[in-house]
């Protein structure tokens, strides 16, 4: 037994160290944001291992701690790398809103007096104005 | 020989193969070169890797309650892996993270055409 973990504890390390240098290196952050994961998961694995030497059952509720707070972390980075349009992540001030709104009545509103006034002058309106 | 040895047996190679995903994922992590295929390397320790650890430790723990906690631990990490991959893939491809030379096929992209075009 005492070789098994002597090898379990070998490879989790090796690979959470390789896992680390491409953390390091990363060219972008989502890069970064796997190989974190993947310490976590490692993290995870060397908890289980440790509680199979001891033979611990306490230690189980660290496993489903671990395995829910990896998943909130890199969905959160992901969701701050990816780009967005700009201003549309904003929350909008009041005047912002109110402007907005009347520039799109605005339009509407000019658009209607188009349509009926190019009814009145060129007695229906050309075949393009239907269609749109 | 007992089933009590036998359990510790059918857990120590489980435990190993556990730790064996979890190094190959640390060498395809660094060594691969783009995002994709590091997510796919990524991958690998996260379901059938933490998977094996855990029957393992279930092996070994062999009471009620902490193998119900760890079939929770598992259920947890299948619902959310999926999720955590689609959003780093999804912000990866819209900031250019992935290499095209490297992919065989691109549907993603030929789709976004498509639906540009039938847009027009």
């Amino acid at each position: 037994m005492t070789w098994v973990i002597a090898v379990c504890g070998v490879l989790l390390t090796i690979g959470v160290g390789f896992a680390i240098v491409r953390a390091e290196k990363g060219p972008s952050i989502l890069d970064r944001t796997v190989a974190l994961d993947i310490v976590v998961t490692t993290m995870i694995a060397a908890v289980a291992l440790y509680a199979a030497i001891e033979r611990r059952t306490d230690v189980v509720p660290v496993l489903v701690v671990l395995s829910l707070v990896g998943f909130v972390g890199s969905v959160t980075v992901a969701r701050f790398a990816s780009v967005e349009p700009e201003g549309e992540g904003r929350v909008r001030t009041r005047e912002e809103v109110a402007a907005e709104d009347a520039a799109r009545r605005e339009a509407e509103e000019e658009a209607e007096r188009r349509r009926i006034s190019g009814t009145d002058e060129e007695n229906g309106g050309g075949a393009e104005g239907e269609v749109r | 020989m007992s089933w009590d040895t036998v359990a510790d047996v059918a857990s120590a190679i489980c435990m190993l193969g556990g730790a064996f995903l979890a190094f190959a994922a640390g060498v395809g992590v660094l060594k691969f070169p783009d995002l994709l295929s590091r997510m796919h390397a990524g991958t690998k320790p996260q379901v059938l890797g933490l998977v094996l650890v855990l029957i393992g430790l279930a092996l070994r723990l062999r009471s009620g309650g902490a193998v119900w906690a760890l079939v929770l631990v598992a259920i947890f990490q299948m619902l959310t892996a999926p999720v955590a991959a689609h959003m780093v893939g999804r912000a990866g491809y819209r900031t250019g993270k992935v290499r095209r030379d490297l992919l065989v096929v691109d549907e993603l992209t030929e789709d976004l055409e498509e639906a540009e075009n039938d847009d027009r």
